[in-house]
């Protein structure tokens, strides 16, 4: 048995995890009861929207890694990181509007028009949606080239994400700093190899 | 006012037998804690108060330090809280436990929880606070020759935090007004302006490279606003000294503004003729004006400030509609007669 054939089952656990304890936080709470302190809409959405950008940056993060560590079984993994980022998006897209404007439609449209760091994040969700529908093989043979074209918007949509984490800092520069860093490592990692010779030939002879 | 009436509270939270000894036994135990010294009666003992409360603390887990016995004195000679007027509501406490665990206290870290878990071993003495600027009396006053000669009162005040959430705590202090006094204000004296501690090692945040925030942190008030009677400087919360991360051993409170406003762990009031910086206005102008004054009619540029969530909320709990002045505009409106708000926000 191929080694991906057992880890991959456990990398799917493993993403799924956190967002199975916040299922089962919102069904305690359809019971009255509380495990997520005493604000819990602005938890749910703090929750959700973190690990929102860690997978998003962990499927970033498969190229490179792929190249770096020559393990070009990293690939396998790709899509279904990626299919997780856009369902964490997904989930804290719900929060935001479900929890924390609780469905008043007329603000929902004012607070997407008006607040940057929601047009931006809205924005982002909207480009990930278009990835999430081609996301399947046949979709891949059927768009041939254009596939990669249409998915190199995860370069688009990843800078969105940092930028709205910026746009809400308040006291701390840390999220920003760290998101913001891995993102640009990830992106100027390709770009280097694109147009660098020696990166393009270090990176082959390994 | 908006009274929370019977349908409104979730039978999780109807008092039971237990938890109504629970809050007795806590009491207690407090009051063990606090030197043998008993606990002023009050309207805390009601049940509404108690249906709230939790599970019984030790003093080390609350990061409350060990109070002097000039202070534990003063706080078992405690005015309990007024049966009605602006210094009472009838809305529900916030308990305890989330009134000490889910605070906004950025020298300890960015996190609701990091103050209550970053707090410890907080020494409450030595503790002095530095008086200067336009006075008659400036000089280095310890917190006894700060404290000493008022009376402390309880008063339930709303808490509504910048963030759109909001609390009902029963604090104990005194009113600002009363201390100002005795340094003598000269008559250039239009503003006042506090500062918080600057200690690298009780305060990590402090250390941050990523910080927004220029140390110490800052807040003012004009000098009105810090005579009114609602403005208090806090020393208490829950019949007890303040913990840490409440901001022992003096913070202020001036509930009908923003909870920003209200700063902790105070070591410096100065005096002054011009508007002082104010340490959020300092980071975002845009968003943060001087006066700070709770306004629905006003959005925060990044969130509505018109309504807001009453803590603690179930995750289906409606919010709650925000009042003009945080409910006390009655008291203090007058403050801003002729001013646009929209402007001095």
């Amino acid at each position: 048995m191929k080694p991906e054939l057992a880890i991959k089952p456990i990398v799917f656990i493993l993403l799924l995890v956190p967002a199975l304890y916040y299922f089962y936080a919102v069904y305690l709470a359809l019971n009255g009861e509380n495990i997520l302190g005493p604000d819990p809409a602005q938890a749910l959405s703090l929750a959700t929207g973190e690990w929102s950008i860690r997978i998003l940056v962990a499927a970033l993060a498969i190229t490179p890694l792929r190249y770096l560590l020559n393990m070009p079984q990293l690939w396998n993994y790709r899509r279904m990181v990626g299919l997780f980022g856009l369902f964490y998006v997904c989930l804290h897209l719900i929060v935001f509007l479900m929890f924390l404007l609780q469905w008043q439609w007329a603000d929902i449209g004012r607070e997407i028009v008006e607040r940057p760091y929601i047009t931006i994040g809205f924005a982002a969700f909207i480009l990930l949606l278009p990835l999430g529908l081609t996301s399947f093989k046949a979709a891949q043979r059927k768009m041939g080239r254009n596939w990669k074209k249409l998915h190199r918007l995860v370069y688009a949509i990843n800078i969105l994400a940092v930028l709205h984490i910026l746009w809400v800092v308040r006291s701390s520069y840390f999220d920003a700093v760290l998101y913001g860093s891995l993102v640009s490592i990830c992106l100027g990692y390709r770009i280097l190899r694109k147009y660098n010779p020696v990166v393009r030939k270090f990176v082959l002879l390994k | 006012m908006i009274i929370k009436t019977k349908k409104d509270i979730p039978s999780s939270e109807i008092t039971s037998e237990s938890s109504y000894k629970n809050r007795r036994q806590f009491l207690k135990q407090g009051a063990n804690v606090a030197m043998g010294v008993g606990v002023t009666a009050s309207g805390l003992l009601s049940p509404t108060a108690s249906a709230q409360i939790m599970a019984p603390r030790s003093a080390a887990q609350l990061n409350l330090a060990s109070k002097p016995e000039w202070l534990a004195q003063k706080m078992a000679n405690t005015t309990p809280v007024p049966n009605s007027g602006p210094y009472t509501t009838n809305e529900m406490l916030t308990p305890y436990q989330d009134v000490t665990n889910y605070n906004n206290f950025y020298e300890y870290g960015t996190g609701k929880q990091d103050p209550s878990n970053n707090a410890r071993n907080f020494q409450m003495e030595p503790w002095s606070v530095e008086i200067t600027g336009e006075v008659n009396k400036p000089g280095i006053y310890t917190l006894e020759d700060i404290l000493s000669p008022h009376t402390f009162e309880e008063r339930i005040y709303r808490h509504r935090c910048v963030e759109a959430w909001s609390m009902v705590i029963p604090w104990i202090g005194f009113p600002l007004g009363d201390l100002i006094s005795r340094f003598e204000p000269t008559g250039n004296a239009r503003f006042v302006e506090f500062q918080t501690l600057v200690d690298n090692d009780r305060f990590p945040e402090q250390n941050s490279r990523f910080s927004t925030i220029d140390w110490p942190y800052q807040e003012a008030l004009r000098m009105d606003e810090a005579m009114h009677p609602l403005t208090l400087i806090g020393v208490g919360v829950y019949n007890d000294i303040l913990p840490a991360q409440n901001g022992a051993p003096l913070r202020l409170i001036v509930p009908w503004k923003y909870g920003i406003k209200g700063i902790k762990s105070i070591v410096r009031i100065n005096f002054t003729s011009e508007m002082p910086n104010t340490s959020w206005n300092d980071i975002s102008a845009r968003e943060y004006g001087f006066y700070i004054n709770v306004n629905p009619e006003v959005s925060h540029p990044r969130w509505s400030q018109a309504t807001e969530r009453r803590l603690p909320s179930g995750l289906f709990d409606r919010r709650i509609e925000t009042q003009m002045f945080n409910g006390y505009a009655e008291e203090v409106a007058h403050l801003y007669a002729g001013m646009d708000l929209r402007v001095n926000h």
